[in-house]
This record gives structure tokens, sequence and C-alpha cells, in this order.
């Protein structure tokens, strides 16, 4: 019983995961890193909330999360591949940047800046996003492993130059991927805010973008592995959400916020003892640029 | 040349700057259809960029390039692809974890219902393999594949773009000599069927022996054209050089003394199949022991384990330096006893490209106390002795404070030997010591090593150039699969014999 409700709560939990982390996919397979996830989810989050508010409709709240993560990448994809600015900074500058103004358009909409209005359950998502997270797991696989667009995609990561003397653009590969890669994060952030919640709240990602990173990275950046890594981080969030409730026979209990570090401590450790094994597409991380 | 040969390839008057440099100051090449046409130059001569212009990966600031007697302009390797020519490039483009297929379809990719048609591909490139005589295992990455399967995933990459025209890039630079026959039996075909193949290559004796005509390159310039049958490899190497040149320069035997400076006992490292087996190697004052082998068999390693012994994972045997034991040495501490060493990528393990020349001097000879003390460097006393050394190896220009990589290739290398022979070394491990450097530095260099063996100090040079192992070792020992498999004395060894043994035979 309490092993079912684990089990069902894992699914859920770990569902903005694998959305993001499938989105990580796309971009650093083609070679372009990015810690920027994060900020797309936060800002998709708020997006599809704001959105379902007004047009009481997830389905339009979730294109607008896709839409507004997409709208992030592309401001990062024009820094980090346009002009070829550091990919770890320019990331963390478009995360800072969704930090500030997710709040700052709470209030301008909203007149407060923690939270957006309470989304009746009636607009809210079920089941749905859990079903279209495996379904886009399975259709990644087939895209990456069976298709040309695949093919290029793991070039651009792997060989840019290789991919370049074939006559495909790589900067063009990179881009899109890197587009598909915010409209997944704002997915996530939209399953994460009309799903997982009723409202979007100021940070409510909380570091998922990272963890669905360490998820990319464990699950060595192939789609099933690592949206089987996100199971296993998600497990560990859904024991941490039944563990706050828990109080032992002497009377007492877990202090709330040393169970809320458990996913974290437990991101570290699997990345610790697994990372070295896992080997990142060759060219992640560098700007490609015709000699 | 006759008017009537139809010219697959025609160059006029290209000219072609990277900002205040001229790499191609007026390149004039005819090569005619159904030919193997060489092009050859040393080093910066600006062979590979004429080859690049001509593949699209570069546009010509002047001049026009013809291709079937048509005046064609491209903008990218796609569109130079498109029209029917193939590059296969010094540093191959290949995507290691992915398959010889992928790597060989991919930008052109048989499609059915927008997946990528696997068994169409491989139809197809069985018959093209079968007709080249090219077999390649379709499903194994790359990575996993020796280099002369490698080689022919590029050129199957080429000819599965349909290339009329087939440019191959220093190809032999990383095959036995036996891989590079059966490449040349291969281009032979290929040619027959009236397709053309340009061949860059510095090595005076494959231009040769494997082509029709032959272009030189000099200083940016187209020099010569020549039919190959009717010229000879001094007349070559004087137009590649600008004066007269003598190619069969054999160093003068050495005297070695019975002390041994460097033991190497039994010596395996981990990795089984990959490491080394079972080295012994010994090498006394006053000789240079000359270690042949192509890339890739082991070289590296043992060099490595040699010059820091304590940071290697090593399964058994001995190591002694000058007397002494050296397997808890780090590279520090075998310096110390001086050993110096000349390694065999200068950019990346040689120098500080973006650090002065003095800077890259003073690397090693930093604690001594000319030049330091209290770890404060004592800048004058640096750059007097930086100058001296410049002016010694002749580096130019004789300027301390521009970074290394303003310098060419020749004078990087000679600014090496110059720091690594400062302080007079009782030993010299020197990898591949005049790759890429023009053939004065070439002969500078040794000049340096037989120099230094003539003092009294040991020579350990490893190379994959057999006229240079032959030219200068006293002892010859040829490396493969990371085992030694044969030791000549200097008059015993001919370069086919060792030849056969760098294959494996």
């Amino acid at each position: 019983m309490i092993l079912d409700e684990l089990g069902a709560s894992t699914l859920r939990v770990s569902t903005p995961l694998v959305f993001a982390a499938l989105g990580g996919l796309y971009s650093e397979r083609a070679g372009v890193v990015n810690i920027a996830l994060e900020g797309m989810m936060l800002v998709g989050a708020f997006a599809a909330a704001a959105g379902t508010y007004f047009a009481h409709d997830p389905w339009v709240g979730a294109a607008a999360g896709m839409a507004s993560g997409m709208s992030l990448a592309a401001i990062y994809a024009l820094f980090v591949i346009s002009l070829r600015a550091n990919q770890v900074v320019a990331g963390t500058a478009i995360n800072i940047l969704a930090l500030g103004l997710t709040p700052l358009l709470c209030k301008a909409l909203f007149e407060v800046t923690s939270s957006t209005p309470s989304i009746p359950l009636s607009d809210r998502f079920h089941s749905a996003p859990v079903v279209a997270a495996w379904i886009l797991v399975l259709v990644s696989w087939i895209v990456v492993q069976r298709t040309p667009a695949g093919l290029w995609l793991r070039f651009a990561g792997e060989n840019p130059d290789a991919l370049d003397s074939a006559g495909v653009r790589v900067n063009f590969v990179r881009w899109v991927a890197v587009l598909i890669s915010g409209g997944l994060a704002g997915l996530g952030g939209a399953s994460l805010s009309l799903f997982l919640s009723s409202s979007f709240s100021r940070n409510m990602t909380a570091g998922r973008g990272f963890i669905a990173l360490a998820a990319l990275i464990f699950g060595k950046w192939r789609p099933v592995p690592a949206a089987v890594a996100c199971l296993l981080f998600g497990c560990f969030e859904a024991t941490q959400i039944r563990l706050q409730g828990i109080t032992f026979p002497g009377g007492g209990s877990f202090p709330v916020q040393f169970v809320q570090i458990l996913p974290y401590f437990l991101t570290i450790l699997v990345l610790a003892g697994f990372v070295g094994q896992s080997r990142p597409p060759r060219a992640l991380g560098l700007p490609f640029r015709r000699e | 040349m006759t008017g009537t040969i139809p010219l697959a390839v025609e160059m006029r008057g290209v000219i072609k700057r990277f900002g205040a440099a001229t790499a191609n100051a007026g390149v004039d090449l005819q090569v005619a259809r159904g030919t193997i046409h060489g092009i050859v130059g040393e080093n910066g001569a600006g062979k590979s960029t004429a080859m690049n212009l001509l593949f699209g990966k570069y546009r010509s600031d002047a001049g026009e390039v013809l291709l079937d007697g048509n005046v064609r302009r491209w903008r990218s390797p796609a569109e130079a692809i498109a029209a029917g020519i193939g590059m296969v490039h010094q540093h191959f483009l290949l995507g290691g974890p992915h398959t010889a297929l992928e790597n060989i379809i991919l930008g052109a990719e048989p499609r059915r219902h927008g997946f990528i048609d696997t068994a169409r591909a491989r139809a197809d490139l069985e018959l093209l393999a079968q007709a080249h005589h090219l077999p390649v295992p379709w499903d194994t990455p790359v990575d996993q594949l020796p280099v002369g399967i490698q080689q022919r995933v590029e050129i199957l990459k080429a000819l599965y773009r349909q290339a009329r025209v087939l440019i191959l890039d220093e190809p032999t630079a990383v095959l036995t000599p036996s891989e590079a026959d059966h490449l040349l039996a291969g281009l032979r075909e290929f040619v027959k069927s009236g397709r053309t193949v340009l061949l860059v290559t510095h090595k005076l004796r494959e231009v040769l022996s494997w082509t029709d005509q032959l272009t030189v390159f000099r200083a940016g310039r187209t020099v010569a054209t020549l039919r190959t049958k009717e010229t000879t490899a001094e007349a070559v190497a004087e137009k590649m050089i600008g004066r007269k040149v003598d190619l069969k320069v054999r160093w003068p035997p050495g005297t070695p003394t019975t002390e041994c400076l460097l033991e190497v006992r039994h010596l395996t490292t981990a990795h089984p199949g990959k490491g080394l087996q079972d080295i012994s190697i010994s090498a006394r004052a006053g000789e240079i022991v000359g270690i042949a082998g192509v890339e890739g068999n082991g070289q590296s390693e043992l060099v490595r384990t040699i010059l820091s012994p304590a940071e290697q994972d090593l399964r058994g045997g001995e190591i002694s330096w000058l007397g002494t034991s050296a397997l808890r040495l780090n590279s520090a501490q075998v310096r110390g006893l001086g050993v110096a060493s000349i390694p065999e990528d200068r950019i990346s393990k040689g120098l500080l490209t973006e650090a002065t020349v003095q800077e890259n001097f003073i690397l090693g000879h930093q604690r001594r106390s000319e030049y330091s003390s209290f770890g404060v460097l004592k800048r004058l006393a640096i750059n007097a002795a930086a100058l001296r050394v410049l002016e010694d190896n002749d580096v130019r220009p004789a300027d301390v404070s521009v970074p290394a990589r303003v310098l060419s290739g020749g004078n990087q290398q000679k600014l090496i030997f110059g720091r690594e022979l400062h302080g007079q070394p009782r030993f010299i491990v020197a990898c591949q010591p005049t790759r890429g450097v023009d053939l004065g530095a070439a002969q500078f260099i040794h000049e340096q090593l037989v120099r230094c063996r003539d003092r009294g100090a040991g020579v350990l040079l490893v190379s994959s150039e057999l006229e240079e192992i032959l030219a200068l070792s006293d002892r010859i020992l040829v490396m493969y699969g990371g085992r030694i498999v044969a030791e000549y004395g200097r008059q015993e060894a001919t370069e086919a014999e060792l030849g056969l043994r760098m294959g494996g035979v």
C-alpha cells in the first residue's frame, strides 16, 4: 500500500524532471551546455499558471509555458551560439534573469510577487503530463537514434567539424536543439505549476533544472536512461515528502529541513559515484566557428 | 602539359591572406583528369591553404578556381562536395562513438518515411566498398577502429558523395608502409575510372613513387610543376627549399662508453593489450638509440613511463636512470638527474603558446639559483640567458617578449631544444623532434642531437620517420603493439626491413 503510493507519487514528482532532462538532452547532445534549464523551467511554470488563470484551460497554459521557455532559450542561443559567449556564465545569467523576471511579471499581472492566484482543480492537469512526458521519452529516443536530424544532433555535439564538412550547418542544428530544449524545459515548469501544485510560487523550481541535468549526466546523455534516472531522483523526492509526516515511536520527529535536504544530498552522492563513468559529447561547451 | 588533356582542376593566380599574413601569394595549379597529382612543399608553404580553398573551407582574396574548365566559386564545403570534390583531412573528421556507417552517410542519409534507411545505406556501401577494395566493419564505433580503417571510412565518405576529385592531405602520416601501399593501389584503381587524386605530402619518396605529376609549393606560391617520371628527389627538394640540399645525410657513428645511463628491464604497464609489455632498453653515454614504429604502438606510453615512473600504473619491471633506481621518481626528480625531454606534441606539452618566449625558456629551470632567489624570478638574468639561447639556436625572431605562438613550427621546436639542452643534460629523450618543421630546422635539430651525443650525453630518439631513425641512430629498436619486436645495429637495418617489423611482420 505504502509502496503503491510511493510509486505513484514518484511517477508524479519525476514528471517535471523528465521534461527538463529531455530538454537538456537536446541541447547537450548538440554541444551546448544548458544550466539555464532551471530558468527556463521557472518562466515556464509562471507562464503556464498565468495562461491557465486567464484562459481557464491547462492546455493553453502548457502552450504558454512552452512558448516562454523557448523565448528564454532564444535569448540564450543568441548569446552562446551566435555570439559565442561562455555557456556557463550565460546560463547563470539566464537563471538569474528568470528568478527576477517571474516575480516582476507576477506583480504586474496579479499585484503580488509571491505567487499567482490558485487555479481550480478542474482547470489543472491530472495525469496528462505523466503520459506526455513518457511519450516524449520514446519519441526522443527514436528521433536521436533513427532520423537524419538525430544524427546531425549527435555530430553537432561530438564532432561539429565533421558535420560542417558534410554540408550541414552546425549552428542551425544547435539553434533548433536549444529551442526544443527551452520548449521542453518550459513544459517541465508547466507540469510543476499545473500538475504538482495549483499555482506558480516564487522560485518554485528549487533546483529541479539542475537535478534534471544531473539525471541527464547519470543517464549518459541518452533519453531512456536519463528518464529512468529522473525516476530515481523523483523517488528520493517522494520519499522525502513521506518522511516529513513521520513521527518516531518515542514521539520525536525528523527535523523537516533535514528531510528536505535528502534529494539534493542523494543527487550529490549518485553523481560523485557514477559521473566518472559517463563521457560527455566531445564538443560540449565549445562554440562552433569555421576557421 | 599539352592543351588536349582535359583539366580536372585548375587554379589561376589564387591569393589568400589571413589578417596580415599571406598564406597563398600566387597559386597556379593544373591537374589533368585521371591522374594522381602530387602537391609537395615544406610545412607552411601554403599547400593546405590551397587545398582548403579548393574544398570551399576558405574563400580566396584573388584568382579563380576552375573545375572541369568552368570557373567555380563555392562558399562552403557543402557546395564543393556537391560539385564533386572530396577531401580526406590529415586529422580525420569522424565522430568517435558513432558507427562507421553513420559517419559515412552523415549529411547524405538515404531516407524512408523520415527515418534513416539503414538497409539501403548498407547495400550501397557494400557495393562501393567492393568496387574500391575498401572493406569496413559498418557497425563498429569508429574510435574502436585502427587508424588505417578510419582512413578508409574517410575515403568512403568522399566516394559516397560521388567525389570525382579526391584530395588527400598527408594520408600516410598514420599508416604502416604496407597500409600505405594498399592505399596507393586503391588510388591507382580510382584514377583509372577517370577520377582525379590530389595527394598532399611532404614525403619525397612517396610523391616520387606514387604520382603522375607534381606541383611544388614554396613560401605560398607554386614554383614548379613537374612530370614525376622525369624528375629526381634532389631536384624536387631543391625546388621546395630554394637551394641545393643533401638528402642523404648519414651522421658519423657515435663512440659509446660503457656507462649505461638508462636501463629499463621487463617494463610492463596496466591495460593488457594496450600498455607496455615486457620492455627492455638500455642506452649508454655517447650513443643515440632510435625507437622506430608507427604511432600508437606504445611509444608515447614508454616515454611517459620512463620520464615520470612514480605517476604511472606499473605492473612490473625496473627503470634506472644514471645508475639510480627511478621507480619512485616523479617527472621533476627525473629531470633533476639531468634528463631533458623534447615532447612529441610541442603545442600542448612543450610550450605555453600564449606566454612569452622568455617565460617558455625558463620553464623547468625556474628553481635554479641563477634564475630565482627566495621564490622571486631574476628577470635580468633570465632575459640575458634567454636571448643567448635564441641566438645560439637561431630562433627567429630573436625577440624574447613575443608570445610563443607567433613563432613558426621550426622556430618553436628550436626554442624547445634550446631550453632543454640548456644546462648540459646527461640524457635527452626526443620524441618526433622534427615533426612539422621545415628541412632547414630539421637539419639543425639533428645536428644538435649528434652534438649532444658527441659530448657524451645519451639520446633516446623516438620517431615514426624511418629516414630520421636511419640517419641518426647508433642502435635501432622497433616497437609494435607495446613490445620491442626487433633490434638492429647501425649497419644492419634497412628501410624495407624496418618497415616490415613496424607492421608487426
